[in-house]
């Protein structure tokens, strides 16, 4: 009779299922291999006596007072949220339609690129649909310009309660975290599309969007004090108004005289 | 703390858990630490042979699940994903400790029965362990050795087996392996494990008396 091996032994008693019917009934036959199967058993329950120790009921507090510290802020990402369809507030939860709003940027700046978008010199041979294409993104920036700026605005002229210890900036923050993601997409755009003044106005307030969305959400009025004035000091408010007010003139000339290109963003830039 | 976690937090499900935490609510976490850490800190010791070891790993391994929590399947359980994360805490700890002496000590030195000597032993926890305090000394000790005998790989691959029951596959991942060459592992494993405690758990003669029943 042909024993069975080590090996078979062991991957019979730990439930291998390949030729199973085979190896028991060649135990029920064969007295050494119950034998051997037994040792390897055995050599299994002594592993059992291994004490481990028990850390202790406060244990997993204990972790996280050591771990807690070292945790970064989650910020779950637009698309995140778009995707992932958590039950917090509902589709129309106001941090949801923005998470809409920057993926409808995203389809707007995709359609944009694909076709060409030159914004730059779009008088020199435009055409109809290169207008209404330049029109959409005129319109687009324009409008997340004027959110970002109503952002910075209530930031900057927000008062500071006396006697609070901590200020809530949640709300701002999270308003400018999704403003970021739009943000990219359309300095990504303008940069390809060789408008490096549009370019460099949404790179700086890209800058100044990213250090509120990585703010904490509750800040001391020191703090709070700081950011006011990074915004102040970088003069991101004036760009951002002179450039949104720049394209809604542009917008203005378009929805009155379709037929002309429009201000050239270089130009309108250079305010 | 007590007083800024969200209401009701400790009876929240992991699922729900893991999603308040990805919206950024931190003290969710909290509830995911305190409820797995013990079981989690069962396999780091097992696998590490120390109580120093298997506290680090604990905590190394909630900070990577907190990390890659994006990547974390709804559907999965929290505890079998956060359970494997510490398994390749434990398996990469072990390997850089073994790199480490390797790179101090090229030729390790045999002990006076002929075992070698693992470096986790030199950093194993010095506190009066249980087993060291109960009567089976012989024994413990025989096994701690026998374990700290193996590969970080086998002795990650034959704690999940046994212990924790895992499928062949699940271990395969940890070990970054195939199912093949883990199911080796398994058998070269309990092969080493034989060698150095079956004349301690079964002598050949008690064994024969306690043939397995079918």
């Amino acid at each position: 009779m042909k024993h069975m091996t080590e090996e078979e032994l062991v991957a019979y008693r730990d439930g291998e299922t390949k030729g199973r019917e085979a190896s028991a009934a060649h135990l029920q036959e064969c007295a050494e291999c119950r034998v051997e199967l037994a040792r390897i058993e055995a050599v299994y329950a002594a592993l059992n006596a291994m004490p481990v120790p028990d850390p202790g009921e406060g244990y997993g507090q204990r972790v996280w007072q050591q771990i807690a510290p070292r945790l970064p802020a989650k910020r779950p990402s637009w698309w995140g949220r778009v995707t992932r369809g958590y039950a917090v507030g509902g589709w129309f939860a106001p941090g949801r339609l923005a998470a809409v709003g920057a993926a409808a940027a995203l389809v707007i700046v995709a359609f944009l690129v694909g076709r060409g978008w030159k914004p730059v010199a779009p008088a020199v041979q435009a055409t109809d649909a290169a207008k209404v294409r330049e029109r959409v993104l005129v319109v687009a920036v324009g409008e997340h310009l004027g959110r970002s700026e109503m952002v910075l605005v209530e930031l900057a002229h927000m008062p500071l309660a006396q006697g609070h210890k901590m200020i809530n900036i949640s709300a701002e923050q999270q308003r400018a975290e999704d403003l970021v993601e739009e943000n990219r997409l359309y300095r990504e755009t303008a940069r390809e599309s060789g408008d490096a003044a549009m370019a460099g106005t949404l790179d700086e307030l890209e800058r100044v969007l990213l250090d509120l969305a990585n703010s904490p959400s509750e800040v001391t009025p020191a703090q709070f004090e700081a950011i006011q004035k990074r915004i102040e000091a970088q003069g991101i408010l004036f760009k951002v108004r002179v450039v949104r007010q720049g394209l809604d003139e542009q917008k203005r000339k378009n929805g009155a005289a379709p037929e002309h290109g429009g201000a050239r963003p270089g130009e309108r830039n250079k305010a | 703390m007590v007083g800024s976690e969200p209401a009701g937090a400790e009876g929240i499900s992991d699922a729900i858990a893991v999603e308040r935490t990805l919206a950024g609510e931190r003290e969710a976490y909290r509830v995911l630490v305190e409820r797995h850490s013990r079981r989690v800190y069962q396999l780091a010791y097992r696998i590490s042979g120390n109580a120093h070891d298997a506290e680090e790993i604990v905590q190394e391994a909630f900070l990577r699940a907190y990390q890659k929590l994006e990547q974390f399947a709804g559907n999965a359980n929290f505890g079998t994903w956060v359970y494997r994360i510490a398994a390749n805490c434990a398996i990469d700890r072990m390997r850089q400790r073994k790199n480490e002496e390797a790179k101090r000590e090229p030729v390790s030195s045999p002990k006076e029965d002929g075992l070698e000597v693992d470096p986790i032993t030199q950093v194993r926890d010095p506190r009066p362990s249980p087993e060291r305090l109960a009567g089976s000394v012989e024994l413990a000790a025989r096994m701690q050795r026998a374990l700290e005998e193996l590969t970080p790989a086998e002795r990650t691959a034959v704690v999940m087996r046994h212990w924790e029951g895992c499928a062949i596959e699940e271990i395969a991942a940890v070990l970054k392996s195939s199912s093949n060459a883990t199911k080796n592992t398994v058998f070269r494993a309990v092969q080493k494990l034989r060698r150095d405690l079956e004349q301690y758990a079964a002598p050949r003669r008690a064994a024969g008396a306690m043939e397995t029943k079918l």
